[in-house]
């Protein structure tokens, strides 16, 4: 299957019930897919849904109806009703993500927070940590950060550690969520290539790049999501 | 992802005379899987809690678990010696107050090496081992081994509580708000402690707790309760980044940005 991830007819809405149940549109009748070695960027004003879809895609949004189809190793698994625990595998092996922002735990070392879904796929530990510091030192994360929790590194640095995570492993589909929104041109350079060497790996990408530069320079097509926007034009 | 679930929970029911404790509760939990429980107070989730690891008998339903010859059993019908002997090995039971699962007057190491006497170890000198052993895995120092817990801080009795359950290798913790009432900084230290040793050790985990932190740092799925009911479950990030029930929502949104 060339094509590792489908999206059909997904719709998605909020219901506020502290605001007296007020229904959220928020996007509807979502239709594309990513093949595999290509980078597709989702483009659109703000709060058109990007960050939605791409939560969706990872599960940490519901859907309201339709499909998102994931070939999960040799099988393809419907994301939209998969159950929690079909949705963690899948996580583990087949679709990373890289958030906007990094979620800190308490006491873990960046390298230890990078190296982590390496070693939650049977990387020895110590494997996994010396392709986390290659990984750390390509961003040209200082040194003498790497055994530190990074609750106290600047934007940038904690971007860093995030983006290391999301691709030290070699997950087949990885969704970006402005993973260059903080970061000094040298850095963005890195990125780009990261992503780059990732099409040529054959992974499936989808992120959202607000700075035209790099979303020139990564995408081979850009899905203008306010098409599938749900709330009518006033 | 061929294996069973460890525990089949099927509609479970408690009652308090007409008040309900916890009602029409079902679920599967897998090897490995971290399930945490939340609601808040009087929402029955120790109730519950209390019920599958038959601290309570319910009046309704069934709880099987997978032994390790690979048979179901149901835990209610198990005779009392064999449950007991389950509870000391194969499962562990964290309190929220450690004096509940210590014993306060015998020394650090006996109180892990213990466990290891109810699992048929004999050789004093391989006990003491094994427990010194867990107790730098706790980080409480060998220099602390032979003091009661009477004398260690609230936090490192949570610490050596975690140990004395872990020492048997059991497949299956229950633990009940087990940061509850310790500060920040020593809570963030045992959250970490914990969260390495389930993966470390693959555990199966059943935590309550009304810290909807806790139950995302620590949990891969939850179940929130309100009067008895579960009202809401699933994947524990979609539980708290997309909460869908009323309550949930409110609980969420409840919660104080630092």
């Amino acid at each position: 299957m060339a094509t590792p991830l489908v999206v059909s007819e997904v719709a998605k809405s909020f219901t506020m019930h502290l605001r007296g149940g007020t229904l959220l549109p928020v996007i509807q009748d979502v239709n594309f897919s990513v093949k595999a070695g290509e980078c597709v960027v989702l483009g659109g004003p703000s709060g058109a849904g990007k960050s939605s879809i791409l939560k969706m895609l990872f599960g940490n949004y519901g859907v309201d109806c339709g499909q998102i189809l994931v070939k999960h190793e040799d099988r393809v698994i419907d994301l939209a009703s998969a159950d929690p625990r079909t949705v963690i595998d899948v996580r583990r092996k087949t679709i990373g993500y890289v958030s906007q922002f990094l979620r800190v735990v308490p006491r873990v070392s960046a390298v230890d927070i990078v190296a982590e879904p390496l070693a939650a796929r049977g990387t020895p530990i110590e494997a996994a940590r010396a392709r986390a510091e290659e990984l750390l030192s390509a961003l040209n994360l200082p040194r003498e950060l790497w055994s530190l929790p990074p609750a106290t590194f600047s934007g940038g640095e904690q971007q860093r550690v995030n983006i290391a995570r999301g691709f030290i492993t070699d997950h087949p589909i990885l969704l970006l969520d402005e993973p260059t929104a903080s970061l000094d041109a040298k850095n963005r350079e890195v990125v780009i290539a990261m992503i780059e060497e990732k099409k040529q790996a054959g992974v499936a990408l989808l992120g959202i790049f607000h700075d035209e530069d790099v979303r020139e320079r990564v995408a081979d097509r850009i899905i203008d999501v306010s098409g599938f926007s749900a709330r009518k034009a006033a | 992802m061929s294996e069973q679930p460890l525990l089949k929970v099927h509609e479970l029911s408690k009652f308090y005379g007409a008040r309900i404790g916890c009602r029409d509760v079902s679920f599967d939990l897998w090897p490995g899987e971290v399930l945490a429980i939340v609601g808040e107070s009087g929402s029955g989730k120790t109730t519950l809690l209390n019920c599958l690891s038959t601290r309570l008998t319910a009046d309704v339903g069934s709880v099987e678990y997978l032994m390790r010859d690979g048979q179901y059993r149901n835990l209610a019908t198990m005779p009392e010696a064999e449950r007991r002997f389950l509870m000391r090995t194969d499962w562990g039971f964290v309190h929220q107050n450690p004096a509940d699962g210590l014993r306060m007057t015998v020394s650090a190491g006996a109180n892990v090496g213990e466990r290891l006497m109810a699992v048929g170890e004999r050789h004093y000198g391989r006990i003491r081992e094994t427990a010194g052993d867990w107790l730098g895995r706790v980080e409480i120092g060998l220099d602390r081994m032979d003091d009661q817990p009477r004398a260690f801080s609230g936090g490192m009795r949570q610490r050596l509580q975690i140990a004395r359950n872990l020492v048997t290798s059991p497949r299956l913790v229950f633990m009940d708000e087990p940061t509850g009432g310790l500060d920040v900084s020593v809570q963030a230290r045992l959250l970490d402690l914990i969260r390495g040793l389930v993966q470390d050790l693959g555990l199966a985990v059943i935590v309550v707790t009304h810290d909807l932190a806790v139950a995302r740092l620590l949990s891969h799925r939850m179940m929130v309760m309100k009067n008895g009911l579960v009202i809401e479950q699933g994947l524990t990030d979609r539980v708290l980044d997309d909460p869908r029930e009323p309550y949930t929502q409110l609980l969420v949104s409840s919660i104080l940005q630092v």
